[in-house]
């Protein structure tokens, strides 16, 4: 496992073209999320690190996910987990990106 | 010499056209904020290079931009990594309906297409309205209707929530394009004076800056509701004014052009001889406050001009006598249609005349709506319009 220097683990997140842009990074960005890691923790980390990125995967007001995002992990479809389910070890070990995924929709 | 700057929000980004006072030779700048849908721009007449955008996304929802030199540089609000904003309770793009008691608007459902109430939820900002003596000072007109301020420079935003309050509140309904504030005027003669519009409930009236409002469609008449002479339901599509007549106001209304004289309190039909009085946007000539200008649309049926010819119609008498203005547009096989907020006008003394289309071509005229340029002809559906006038 990949920790910062206060032993948290180190989690790689894949954002949307968009998102990126927003978040001024061009690849994955790495956060240190505290135990236990969730979808949760990691979107609080996520939007504490880049600010611009608040209320663009969680609704302001209810804090649910946008409707046309998914959250992916190590080949599974997290969108409908609770946010406080601790995600799969592959992710906290590092050897697994948590995904956030722009819904193939539109034209 | 002066110049203009034309503010063009398109359903793929933002694009800003440049020409000096002769406006015919056009700088394009853009698309910033590729990808995304640009409701509305519009700069502050405090302060001119201080421009907001609404920036939009069916995936991302609503974020606020802003630039403060003219367009060069845009950032959120308040939004930096060395000063993180005090989320949840701060943020640019945070638009939460004041229900509290204290807000004495504790209303939650508003009318569903098919009878039933439904809950307001927030969907894009649709109109932002800059003030016109406080560059930190901006409204925004939203979807589900409503309006909110931020009197911080776009950092924050807090509902005027009178307006979504007003008892009439649980009867409005979405039309077709969804619940929208898509109108708002601030009166620069009476400071507690505002206007807005949605469609579908109609005009309202605020005179005390915000915190009480009434509807004001007296002479609206709309045969697509049960009542055609209901106080609200009415489908405005725009309302303008031009500031040195601020109690005048002109109406493109679902179906009619309509004015009235006395800031709203009653209307009177001025659709005269125009071909078809259907259309979204409508406007003012800077100078001559009683020419004013419609493209009209074929029918709410069939969004387009009428027999493949796009026309420009302008009234040099407040509405009633109306003559085409064809010059420089197509005049045949052209099926575009002009959104409500993509028609905006200059200050410069020969009144310049803008609007885009859903083709993406963006038309000036120089002279008052005499002659049309295409400025450019293939941007994404345009969706708004709006022109700042430089020294």
């Amino acid at each position: 496992m990949t920790q910062d220097t206060a032993g948290h683990p180190l989690i790689r997140v894949t954002l949307p073209y968009h998102l990126r842009n927003l978040a001024g990074v061009s690849g994955d960005v790495t956060l240190a999320v505290p135990a236990p890691v969730t979808i949760r923790a990691v979107l609080d980390a996520l939007e504490a690190r880049y600010p611009a990125l608040r209320g663009t995967i969680r609704d302001h007001a209810t804090l649910e996910r946008r409707a046309f995002l998914r959250f992916f992990a190590c080949q599974q479809d997290l969108s409908l987990d609770p946010p406080d389910t601790p995600l799969p070890d592959d992710i906290i070990q590092g050897r697994e990106p948590f995904i956030i995924l722009g819904a193939i929709a539109g034209g | 010499m002066s110049k203009v700057r034309v503010l063009v929000g398109t359903r793929k980004g933002a694009f800003l056209l440049t020409a000096d006072g002769k406006r015919d030779k056009w700088e394009v700048s853009g698309p910033h904020f590729a990808g995304w849908e640009i409701y509305h721009m519009k700069g502050s007449p405090v302060d001119p290079d201080r421009i907001w955008v609404s920036q939009s996304s069916g995936w991302f929802g609503q974020l606020l931009q802003r630039s403060t030199d003219g367009g060069k540089t845009w950032h959120q609000p308040g939004v930096t990594d060395e000063k993180p904003i005090q989320f949840p309770n701060k943020a640019p793009n945070r638009f939460l309906y004041d229900t509290t008691d204290a807000s004495g608007a504790p209303l939650h459902t508003h009318q569903w297409y098919d009878g039933t109430q439904h809950p307001w939820e927030f969907k894009r900002v649709w109109h932002l309205e800059p003030s016109l003596t406080d560059a930190n000072t901006v409204y925004a007109g939203v979807e589900d209707a409503a309006l909110f301020r931020s009197t911080d420079g776009g950092e924050s935003w807090q509902e005027l929530s009178g307006l979504r309050g007003h008892g009439t509140g649980p009867q409005w309904a979405p039309g077709a394009g969804g619940m929208c504030l898509h109108s708002v005027i601030l009166d620069p003669s009476d400071p507690g004076r505002i206007f807005i519009a949605i469609s579908a409930a109609g005009a309202f009236r605020t005179d005390d800056d915000g915190l009480t409002w009434k509807p004001i469609n007296k002479g609206l008449r709309s045969q697509y509701i049960p009542d055609p002479d209901a106080e609200i339901g009415h489908c405005v599509h725009h309302i303008a004014m031009n500031p040195a007549r601020p109690n005048v106001l002109f109406m493109q209304k679902h179906w009619d052009v309509m004015r009235s004289d006395n800031a709203g309190d009653s209307w009177t039909e001025v659709s005269g001889n125009l071909p078809t009085d259907f259309g979204f946007c409508i406007d003012v000539h800077a100078h001559q406050p009683e020419t004013i200008y419609v493209v009209p649309i074929k029918s709410d049926s069939e969004h387009f001009p009428l027999d493949g010819k796009l026309q420009v119609f302008r009234s040099r008498t407040g509405g009633n006598e109306w003559e085409a203005l064809t010059k420089g547009l197509p005049q045949k096989d052209c099926y575009v249609d002009i959104l409500r907020d993509a028609m905006s006008v200059d200050q410069l003394d020969d009144c310049g005349i803008y609007f885009g289309t859903t083709g993406g071509q963006v038309y000036v005229s120089p002279n008052g709506g005499d002659t049309w340029q295409t400025i450019v002809h293939d941007l994404p559906p345009v969706l708004s319009v709006e022109v700042q006038t430089l020294a």
